[in-house]
């Protein structure tokens, strides 16, 4: 029982960082019909921004004051995130516009070999790691086994990872439901030409789309590095794949459906680990992709798909 | 949610507008109106790149995180990070200047003629094609010829670049005929190569036993894969079929009693002519010809075999778009729902096309995996299948001469960049040219994706033809073109 809450809580955490992840390819799916395949090393990309800024901050600049470090990191990684974010979009999938189907998806995975190949030039392909910053944490329930004693722990790093989603997720609703910036890119999700004929900028709410699921995946890529401690130019492929499925899980297109999926995909992760095996952990994530996309291709909260000629 | 259009958005100005904007663009701007394609606006837009790359290279250009003694240490590369933002500026500039704010672009003549048109362009491409594939018959022994000192690793590359060229034939059927993005093609590779090694180890078959059997067991994994998802909209099978290749190379890796996991297969036999081992000694094939024994011949030996294996692929595919199955293939890459109205099954096209490139892609891993002698599933990763499709795509989906020149140029270039000296005399000792492949990989596919969308032969012809050839195609359509 202890075994499993402890579980429980690591699989909300890892959840947690795919759902935020997985918002960019929902929101992108939603508006344009594409898949950001780059948009895991966009997450990538986040995570190295953040590191390096931490050790600007802590090294060079000589704060130490914890969160007020955190804080700034998780701004500037948002803010350069986002240019990088704006930049794929505007290099490799603006100018494609109105081409044929797979066009935009082949310079996709080519924008991904590009920013993988660029971090691994640029900052090396070893492992960065980084000592655990945040430590300590709440015991919530104490238990006896013929093991021994097991210690259901919340550390206050899974709760900070926890409440900043919550928190954002929040935000975000509120900015998609309320501003004009939302409606503008609901009215474009539901008809782009009718959205043009009415005065909305199309390309403009595309780009702030990706701007948009770009910071959310640099708020990812920091909490991720916190979490592991350790990152490399790779993480984004897998993460990537993953928060992929927890789109597709919670139904693409919808934004609670991507942090349902993001929630899913991580406690399924990590019970797997906990009681099947921690090899074929990737696969379990990888085999749930495939039956759902056979089996409920619209996902959890998703709407059936309407084919138009 | 998803009623997405894929219809371009610019293409719903109103018919005048375009007329007038021209007009208005190209009038003497009175008034004090900005003329959108003077100096200063090219310059001020360079400015605003150059700003950019600033903004992007910083945190990876300008600063780099290295591991020291006690934790990550800071090095700040402030010169590399200023020269990239020069470069930008600059580019951008004459980018500008000559292509994007000019009343003349330099590359206006490129677009005016259409890919495929002229007699004299499908001579040349007759001639070519001919003359390579008389140098492709050749080659080996004109590399022993005339530079019998590297003949080996000519000859190595040789099988390399041909392995690929095999390997982009056999993705081509998937990808650039029938219009299905599979990114998991390595997946297929790996089956082949596993197992023929498998076979070898525990049955003791030898390579032409095996060689059909792997085409068989990986075609039969492509129907398996594909029967389930090929229903699936493009995209969606482009994940599946991404998330199958990594299964397959996950479970290798893990599977330790069946495939020796990390450690991978050692030992597999090499091909053997009509029964004739290539080795020294007695019962060799130098020996049963009474000729001189020479390391070289079992290089020689494997090109062919791989040249051969390499041209039934071609040739296959030649036939089979010649054949109702093929032409299926082009309409469903052209339009999916025409072709279900039309009474296609669509289900089935797809499997085949799956199907039979699967089986290509056994064929050389089995050769893969017989030329090295050894195999493991570190051969088998993404990166893999992203350049056997980045030579599809670079040589145009469809285009078989295209596969051929992309997979000399990047395969060949790739080796003839390790031999270049003088870049690291250039850039400083530590620069490895080669570390930069999968970047300029990557960037040639976006590049050629935005700039020709059809790859660089893009010639793309129906195989049916009524009375004359016509640009044909859905997009064009869509553009207004090609009724």
């Amino acid at each position: 029982m202890e075994y499993f809450v402890q579980q429980l809580i690591n699989g909300l955490t890892l959840g947690s960082i795919y759902g935020l992840i997985a918002i960019g390819y929902t929101m992108v799916y939603g508006i344009i019909g594409m898949i950001n395949f780059a948009h895991g090393d966009v997450f990538m990309i986040g995570s190295f921004i953040a590191l390096a800024m931490f050790l600007v901050l802590t090294t060079v600049l000589g704060f130490t004051f914890l969160p007020v470090v955190l804080l700034i990191v998780l701004i500037i990684a948002m803010l350069f995130t986002s240019a990088w974010g704006w930049t794929v979009e505007r290099l490799a999938y603006r100018p494609l516009r109105g081409s044929f189907r797979l066009a935009p998806l082949i310079t996709a995975i080519g924008m991904s070999i590009v920013l993988q190949n660029f971090v691994q030039i640029t900052q090396g392909a070893r492992v960065k790691p980084l000592p655990p910053q945040i430590r300590g944490g709440v015991t919530l329930m104490e238990g006896s086994t013929e093991a021994g004693t097991i210690v259901v722990q919340m550390s206050y790093m899974q709760m900070i990872i926890i409440v900043t989603t919550i928190v954002l997720m929040a935000g975000f609703t509120l900015l998609i439901s309320r501003t004009p910036l939302g409606r503008a890119q609901r009215a474009c999700e539901q008809d782009r030409k009718m959205a043009a004929l009415l005065g909305i900028n199309v390309d403009r709410t595309i780009s702030l789309t990706f701007v948009m699921g770009a910071a959310l995946a640099a708020v990812a890529g920091l909490m991720f590095l916190l979490l592991y401690g350790v990152i490399d130019f790779y993480i984004g492929f897998l993460a990537g794949v993953k928060a992929f499925t927890a789109a597709v899980l919670g139904g693409i297109g919808s934004l609670p459906g991507a942090m349902l999926g993001g929630l899913l995909i991580g406690l399924i992760e990590v019970f797997w680990s906990g009681y099947f095996s921690v090899e074929y952990k990737d696969v379990a994530a990888f085999s749930i992709l495939a039956i759902v996309l056979i089996f409920l291709p619209s996902g959890l909260l998703g709407q059936p798909e309407v084919e138009k000629v | 949610m998803a009623g997405n259009t894929n219809a371009p958005t610019s293409d719903i100005t109103p018919v005048g507008a375009q007329a007038e904007a021209e007009a208005r663009r190209l009038s003497t701007a009175p008034g004090g109106q900005r003329d959108p394609n003077s100096f200063a606006e090219s310059v001020k837009d360079a400015l605003a790149a150059a700003f950019l790359a600033g903004v992007l290279g910083f945190f990876f250009i300008g600063i780099r995180t290295d591991i020291a003694p006690g934790g990550l240490d800071l090095k700040m590369r402030w010169g590399a990070w200023i020269v990239s933002i020069l470069i930008v500026f600059a580019g951008r500039l004459l980018l500008n200047l000559f292509v994007y704010k000019t009343h003349r672009p330099v590359t206006r003549r490129m677009k005016v003629k259409a890919p495929g048109s002229g007699d004299a362009a499908d001579q040349v491409a007759k001639w070519l094609k001919r003359a390579l594939l008389a140098f492709a018959l050749i080659l080996p022994f004109f590399f022993t010829i005339f530079f019998p000192n590297k003949d080996r690793q000519f000859i190595d590359l040789a099988i390399l670049i041909m392995t690929y060229i095999m390997l982009g034939w056999g993705l081509n059927i998937v990808v650039g005929l029938a219009g299905l993005l599979d990114l998991g093609y390595v997946a297929f590779y790996a089956v082949g190569a596993y197992s023929f090694a498998l076979l070898a180890q525990y049955f003791g078959f030898g390579f032409w036993l095996a060689l059909p059997l792997a085409g068989i067991l990986a075609a039969s994994w492509g129907l398996i894969l594909g029967f389930p998802v090929l229903r699936l909209r493009g995209d969606y099978l482009a994940i599946v079929t991404l998330a199958f290749g990594e299964i397959i190379r996950v479970v290798l890796l893990n599977w330790y009693e069946f495939t020796n996991g990390p450690d991978g297969i050692s030992g597999i036999p090499k091909p053997t002519f009509f029964g004739l081992e290539l080795k020294r000694g007695e019962g060799g094939f130098a020996d049963f010809f009474g000729i001189a024994y020479d390391p070289i011949q079992r290089f020689i030996f494997l090109y062919y075999i791989i040249l051969v294996l390499a041209l039934i692929t071609n040739f296959v595919t030649l036939r089979l778009r010649r054949l109702p199955i093929g032409r299926a293939w082009e309409a469903l890459r052209e339009d999916e729902i025409a072709c279900r109205s039309l009474g296609i099954n669509t289900r089935n096209t797809k499997l085949t096309a799956f199907a039979i490139g699967a089986m290509f892609g056994g064929f050389a891993g089995s050769f893969f995996a017989t030329r090295q002698g050894f195999i493991s599933p570190e051969s088998f990763t993404f990166l893999e299948s992203a350049i056997i499709l980045a030579i599809v795509v670079l040589g145009g989906l469809g285009s078989q001469i295209g596969v051929v020149i992309a997979a000399v140029v990047m395969i060949g270039g790739i080796e003839l960049l390790r031999n270049l000296g003088f870049l690291q005399q250039v850039f400083g000792g530590g620069f490895d040219p080669v570390q930069y492949r999968m970047l300029i990989f990557g960037l040639a596919m976006v590049l050629i994706m935005v700039w020709k969308p059809r790859g660089l032969v893009s010639t793309r012809e129906p195989s049916a033809v009524l009375k004359e050839k016509k640009r044909i195609g859905a997009d064009l359509v869509a553009q207004g073109e090609g009724h």
